[in-house]
Formats: structure tokens, C-alpha cells, sequence
């Protein structure tokens, strides 16, 4: 007959080793990526994050890498994991059921050094489809107290404001890595995001920004945005919505 | 043109050229696949005007879809303002270069050049 382990005996389980293989790699003076193992003890609830900052804490300590808030939120951490675009600081060692746990930075940006990469083409396409409520009077006046919104017309857009821009959806879409002026799943996923919100006029401006030769019609549907997203944002299908907009689908 | 109009004719083209084709194959049913190539059906074929209209339409449809897909890889292969004003003028220029050459096939036909 099975037993149920006790809370004190569940968190006495030995803990257990892996092999961390981090890739070091320094654009200045490095021709190509090279890899370092480390041995990394963990529990059921280490993350790769703890465990790279264990390695720079105890063994190399001039391993980059870029991190902030530890909980999903701030976007800092993504980086390659066992070859899938994954925020560290959300992925558990003992997720991957694996012995051997490979780092390295996402792919389509360009790498600062090691797990540390630029977030500039990030930044500038997501600017570009000005992710703000565009509206004529953004200013409050007299009677009016808020922007009210259905609990309808909320449902239209609100997945698409948990991203947090970490990039992972640009470092898993094919047309990113060949097309360096493709505006990329996370600018479009925010294009949809602003125009399906109900308090929004910049509809016009956005679908003109977006409806270029590098623009929204550069993606070919393989949707690999959507499965590494760690928030539920869906850019694949707030792509295919926008696309809605401008072939006269939605209005 | 705005991209949200070639592309629209990019899918406009492939939906047509789904059910012209179609129709394509049926008529090639008519007959055993094999006799189809004969010199005589084919030059039959052609001067059967309202069937030869249709793969002038096929050929048309299918020339702009194949040579802006052509584009869209080209441009999603390489990027730089020059590049991409080639790719886009020798894509237009090869697109009607083709169809003018299968044109040319279906006219001699019906004009007893051949
Ligand atoms: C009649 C059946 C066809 C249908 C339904 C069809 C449909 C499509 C669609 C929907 C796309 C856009 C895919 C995307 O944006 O990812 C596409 C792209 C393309 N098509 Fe077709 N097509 C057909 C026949 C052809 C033929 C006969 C050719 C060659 C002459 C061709 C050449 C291309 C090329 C080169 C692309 C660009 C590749 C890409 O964008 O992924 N297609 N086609
Ligand atoms: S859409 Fe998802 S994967 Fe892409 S940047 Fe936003 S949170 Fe990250
Ligand atoms: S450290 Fe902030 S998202 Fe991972």
C-alpha cells in the first residue's frame, strides 16, 4: 500500500545534481560560442536562474547575465534552455527531466556577452506601433471620472497586456532570424493589443505602420511565438486578428 | 502598392487558381492522362477557345502568385533598399516575361502560326 509523504519528509528528499552548461562567449575577442559545465546540486524547486547565479557566486563569476525581479515580471531572463526560448527565473531544473541543463542567449538578438543579449530591435518595434491608447481627449475633464469599459470589450485585448516584453516570442520566430527588418510577434502582438481596446482611435495609424513590406504579412503562421510565450499572450493569434482588420474580416 | 493589397491578390490568386485548376484536371479526365501530351490534343486543346481562355488565366493567376511568393522570400532572405527595389522591378519583369511566353504559345496556336 503507498504511503503519502509528510510534509517534513518531502522536503528532507536528498537533493540532486545536474550538469549546467553554460555558453561564454564574448563578441569582442571570441571567434565562436564555447561551452562550460559546472555540477549544480538542486531541489525540486531550483530554478535555472538560482542555479546560474549559484555558478557565478561559487565558480565563475564573469558569467553575464541579466536578470531583476526573479518572478516572471520584469522580462530580463529570457535565454535559451534546452534549446526552448524560456524565462530562467520561471523554469525549474526539475521541469526539464534532464541531467544535463544548456544555457544559452536567445537567438535573433544580438549577444552582449554569454546569456546577456541587446534588446534594442525590441525596444525600437515596439515603439514603432505606439503601444499607447491614442486618444483625442486623454485628459479627464469635468464629469467624467474614468474610461468605462464592458467586461466585453475588456476580453477583447487583456491577454495581450501581460506581455513583458522578454523576447522570447522574437527569438523563436523563423521569419526574425533572416528578416532584420521584420517588426516581429511581440510589436504585433501589441499593435492588437491597442486596437482591439475599445478606448483606443489609433486603429488607422497602427494598421498603416504595421502593413508594410516587413510588416504583419511577413508571418507564415508556424505559431512558434505562442508556445514559448510565458505569460498566455498568444502573438500568433493576435496576428491573425489584426490580419482580421485589414483583409475586411472585423471592423 | 500598399502590401495589404498584394497580398490580398496573393490569396485572391490562390483561391482562383484552386478552382481553375480544378476544372483544369476534370477537363484532363476526359481523356487518358497519356494522350493528353499528343501533339494534336494539345494544339486541339488550345484552339478549343473558351479552355485556352482558362489557362490563360491560370497561367496569369498563377504567374503573380508564384513570382510575388518568389518576392516575399527574396525580401525575408536579405534586406537593403536597393535589394529589395530589384527583387520587387525583376520579380514584375520575369512575372510578365512569363506570361507573355506562354501567351505567345496560345496565339500562335489560334493564329495558324503553327
Ligand atoms: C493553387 C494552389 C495554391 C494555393 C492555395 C496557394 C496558397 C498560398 C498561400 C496562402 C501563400 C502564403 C503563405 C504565407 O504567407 O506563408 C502562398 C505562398 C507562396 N506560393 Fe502559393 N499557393 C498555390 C499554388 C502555388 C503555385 C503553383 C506556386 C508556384 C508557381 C506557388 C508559389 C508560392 C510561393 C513562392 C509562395 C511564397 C512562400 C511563402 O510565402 O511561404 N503557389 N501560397
Ligand atoms: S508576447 Fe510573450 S513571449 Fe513575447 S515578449 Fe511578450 S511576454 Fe514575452
Ligand atoms: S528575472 Fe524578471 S522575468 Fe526572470
Amino acid at each position: 500500500m503507498g504511503q503519502i509523504p509528510s510534509m517534513a519528509e518531502e522536503n528532507m528528499t536528498p537533493s540532486q545534481s545536474i550538469t549546467l552548461r553554460i555558453a561564454k562567449y564574448n563578441p569582442e575577442h571570441d571567434s565562436a560560442k564555447k561551452f562550460m559545465d559546472f555540477t549544480i546540486t538542486y531541489e525540486r524547486w531550483t530554478t535555472v536562474l538560482e542555479a546560474i547565479l549559484e555558478v557565478k557566486k561559487h565558480f565563475d563569476h564573469s558569467i553575464a547575465v541579466r536578470y531583476s525581479c526573479r518572478q516572471a515580471t520584469c522580462g530580463s531572463c529570457g535565454m535559451i534552455i534546452n534549446g526552448k526560448p524560456r524565462l530562467a527565473c520561471f523554469t525549474k531544473i526539475s521541469e526539464l527531466n534532464s541531467n544535463v541543463i544548456t544555457v544559452e542567449p536567445m537567438n535573433n538578438f544580438p549577444i552582449i556577452r554569454d546569456l546577456a543579449v541587446k534588446f534594442e530591435r525590441l525596444f525600437d518595434t515596439h515603439h514603432k506601433v505606439k503601444p499607447y491608447l491614442i486618444h483625442d481627449d486623454t485628459e479627464i475633464t469635468s464629469d467624467t471620472k474614468e474610461f468605462l469599459q464592458s467586461p466585453e470589450e475588456l476580453e477583447q485585448y487583456i491577454q495581450f497586456s501581460n506581455c513583458i516584453k522578454c523576447g522570447l516570442c522574437n527569438s523563436a520566430c523563423p521569419t526574425m532570424a533572416t528578416d532584420s527588418s521584420f517588426v516581429g510577434p511581440q510589436a504585433l502582438a501589441q499593435a492588437y493589443r491597442y486596437v482591439a481596446d475599445s478606448r483606443d482611435k489609433g486603429k488607422d495609424q497602427r494598421l498603416k505602420i504595421i502593413d508594410d513590406s516587413h510588416g504583419i504579412w511577413r508571418c507564415h503562421f508556424a505559431g512558434s511565438c505562442s508556445q514559448v510565450c510565458p505569460k498566455g499572450v498568444d502573438p500568433a493569434m493576435g496576428i491573425q486578428l489584426l490580419r482580421g482588420y485589414m483583409l475586411g474580416f472585423r471592423s | 502598392m500598399r502590401e495589404s493589397i498584394i497580398m490580398k491578390i496573393h490569396y485572391g490568386t490562390a483561391l482562383a487558381a484552386v478552382s481553375l485548376v480544378a476544372v483544369h484536371i476534370l477537363m484532363r479526365l476526359t481523356q487518358g492522362f497519356s494522350e493528353s501530351l499528343q501533339y494534336g490534343s494539345v494544339i486541339a486543346n488550345y484552339k478549343f477557345l473558351p479552355y485556352a481562355g482558362m489557362l490563360e488565366i491560370i497561367l496569369i493567376l498563377l504567374s503573380i502568385h508564384g513570382f510575388n511568393g518568389l518576392r516575399v522570400i527574396l525580401l525575408e532572405l536579405k534586406q537593403g533598399k536597393t535589394y529589395e527595389k530589384t527583387v520587387s522591378y525583376c520579380c514584375i519583369a520575369a512575372m510578365i516575361a512569363l506570361i507573355a511566353y506562354g501567351s505567345r504559345t496560345i496565339i500562335m496556336v489560334n493564329t495558324g502560326m503553327i
